[in-house]
């Protein structure tokens, strides 16, 4: 009896059992999908850890020449107080000759377009594997491009932190940041 | 009690008997490991395949009680490591053992592969025993990775941030995967708390996967030095006693180096700086994995590109899947291929050599060389593997074990 209600697949035609067979397969698979997003998603960045997102620095006690490190995000920010030399080395350099073309004007914007030569704000984190370069301290290796030097696989980076040897593949990051007035910055 | 080959075990005692016939663990015990044919020719080898599970076992047995002291949180965690090293009771030798132990849980699983490797266990029927293998080698690095990280010394946060960064090197998509893994913008608390949660789950995972291992190793039974199959009862002895003997004095002698270590040399293995609080502003000189990564990690660096680092370094332990495919000689052991013999040798030399350029900073001669160790490494799996065993005139395989065995002792 029951066999009647069925339509036959004796040709290869698919039959209801058929597509029901698929049709519930593919909700199950959307299911176990959907089941499996907020386990994959509870190991994303927390509300908290998203909330130190950003810092306030008072850059005026950083003489010319001179650049510190500050945290955020947990990792190192280097903000140099460059020199005429440091800015106009940067500059001269032809982007042809950058593993990773940028013009250093681009690095040196804030988030308001406003252009601030003498503050160069980088992430002070390798863009190879991450160890911090040195050049930041007085008296640390700079490299043979007067910018920073990382110990861990000998990536150099010039007086813009623009990539120039080693490793790694792309210049130091310029976090996003605002001169809210000459002295004081916001990064993040 | 006991039982001739196929025969069900017939158990006097009659709670053993009533347990038994509703859950046959006494007859499973009996079969997989009394009466058990196994090959009569076993040498020492054959050892470390038992004593990489006791070390499994001392480890989660150490590390379960680890857990009930540590902390894992960025302002305490290098604090309670030092709290079991100098207040905790026995404190010292538990934690002494853990880490001690992990290295030679390592040196015991890497004889166990040379020992696969040599006398091409990995062939025909046991290609899944052999991949499951290297699938426990896979998680144990995972582990032993996240478990580095648990002290939050310099070492362990560099470590940390070196390793997951690799993953950075993924085109379009590497550096959210980066931010998921950290679940913040660096290495910080987030990260350990599921390091600690994933460490602690790991070793669990392995013990399943082992016993896998161990399922499959049955149905067809171990290979042995000669490569041969056994033909019958004079080729094969009882599990037990002899090879719970044999076994069983390997597990002591490698035991007692063992105990060398934890007592007189703990941190002969280790990094010094790991005992200095991690920072996250301040890189270490250099950073260097445990040794047993080392090999690794000069493959990694030996390529002047990031992303090609990343996939040679994977590839290393990817291409370990398919070396059953990739050999196509018929005959197992390396006793009979005279030619082959020397490459496995070889090759040992190689690892050791990328192990060295792994240690050192990434100069001078260290460069070359690991550059020349990285190309041999993948030229003995890739092409010499596959090559070779079509030219290669193997040396005549002995009728049986019992005839191999028993004309070496007339001679």
């Amino acid at each position: 009896m029951a066999s009647s209600t069925i339509p036959s697949g004796a040709h290869g035609d698919p039959t209801r059992r058929d597509f029901l067979m698929v049709a519930t397969g593919a909700m199950a698979a959307v299911g176990a999908i959907a089941t499996a997003w907020p386990f994959i998603n509870n190991l994303n960045p927390a509300a908290d850890t998203l909330a130190l997102s950003s810092i306030e620095v008072n850059v005026k006690p950083i003489a010319v020449g001179q650049a510190i490190t500050v945290k955020w995000r947990g990792r190192p920010v280097f903000i140099r107080h460059r020199t005429p030399e440091d800015i106009k080395e940067a500059e001269s350099v032809k982007l042809s000759e950058l593993p990773d073309p940028e013009t250093d004007t681009a690095r040196v914007t804030d988030s308001a377009k406003k252009v601030r030569p003498e503050w160069l704000i980088v992430v002070g984190v390798c863009t190879h594997l991450g160890c911090v370069p040195l050049g930041t301290k007085q008296g640390d290796p700079r490299g043979e491009y007067n910018g920073w030097f990382c110990p861990c696989h000998g990536s150099q980076y010039d007086t813009s932190g623009r990539i120039r040897k080693g490793p790694a593949p792309a210049n130091l990051a310029v976090p996003s940041y605002l001169f809210t007035s000459d002295t004081l910055v916001k990064i993040g | 009690m006991a039982s001739s080959h196929g025969a069900p075990p017939v158990f006097n005692n009659k709670v053993i008997a009533w347990i038994d016939h509703r859950l046959p663990i006494f007859s499973y015990v009996e079969k997989e490991y009394h009466t058990f044919p196994t090959p009569r020719n076993f040498n020492y080898f054959w050892n470390f395949g038992a004593i990489a599970t006791v070390m499994l076992v001392l480890m989660i047995a150490t590390g379960v009680v680890l857990a009930t002291n540590y902390t894992p949180h960025v302002t305490m965690a290098f604090d309670s490591v030092e709290r079991i090293m100098r207040d905790v009771p026995s404190g010292w030798l538990i934690r002494y053992m853990h880490m001690t132990g992990a290295s030679f849980f390592f040196a015991a699983v890497y004889v166990h592969i040379f020992r696969g490797l040599y006398y091409g266990s990995y062939k025909a029927p046991r290609e899944l025993l052999w991949i499951l293998g290297v699938v426990i080698l896979l998680l144990m690095m995972a582990t032993a990775f996240m478990g580095y990280v648990l002290p939050w010394g310099q070492m362990s946060f560099w470590g940390a941030t070196v390793i997951t960064n690799l993953f950075s090197a993924i085109p379009v998509v590497g550096d959210s995967i980066v931010t998921w893994l950290w679940g913040g913008f660096a290495v910080d608390n987030p990260t350990l708390n599921r390091f600690f949660a994933l460490h602690y789950l790991l070793p669990f995972i392995i013990v399943a996967v082992v016993a896998l291992h161990v399922v499959a190793l049955h149905i067809h039974g171990s290979n042995n030095p000669l490569g041969i199959d056994p033909k019958g009862p004079q080729d094969t002895v009882p599990f037990h006693p002899y090879y719970t003997m044999k076994d069983g004095f390997g597990v002591i002698c490698f035991l007692i180096v063992y105990a060398i270590f934890v007592f007189f040399y703990p941190n002969a293995l280790g990094e010094p700086v790991n005992y200095v609080p991690a920072n996250p502003l301040v890189t270490p000189n250099e950073i260097v994995p445990e040794w047993y990564l080392l090999p690794f990690y000069a493959i990694l660096r030996a390529v002047p590109d990031k992303l090609g680092g990343v996939l040679c370094m994977f590839g290393a332990i990817a291409v370990l899947f398919v070396v059953p495919w990739l050999d196509t000689s018929r005959v197992r052991s390396c006793t009979f291929r005279p030619i082959y013999k020397w490459f496995v040798f070889l090759l040992v030399a190689d690892v050791i050599m990328l192990g060295i350029c792994g240690a050192h900073p990434p100069e001078g001669w260290y460069v070359p060389l690991s550059r020349i160790g990285t190309i041999y490494y993948f030229f003995h799996f890739i092409i010499l593997l596959p090559v070779l065993g079509k030219i290669e005139r193997p040396l005549p395989l002995p009728p049986s074990i019992a005839d191999a065995v028993l004309k070496k002792k007339v001679a």
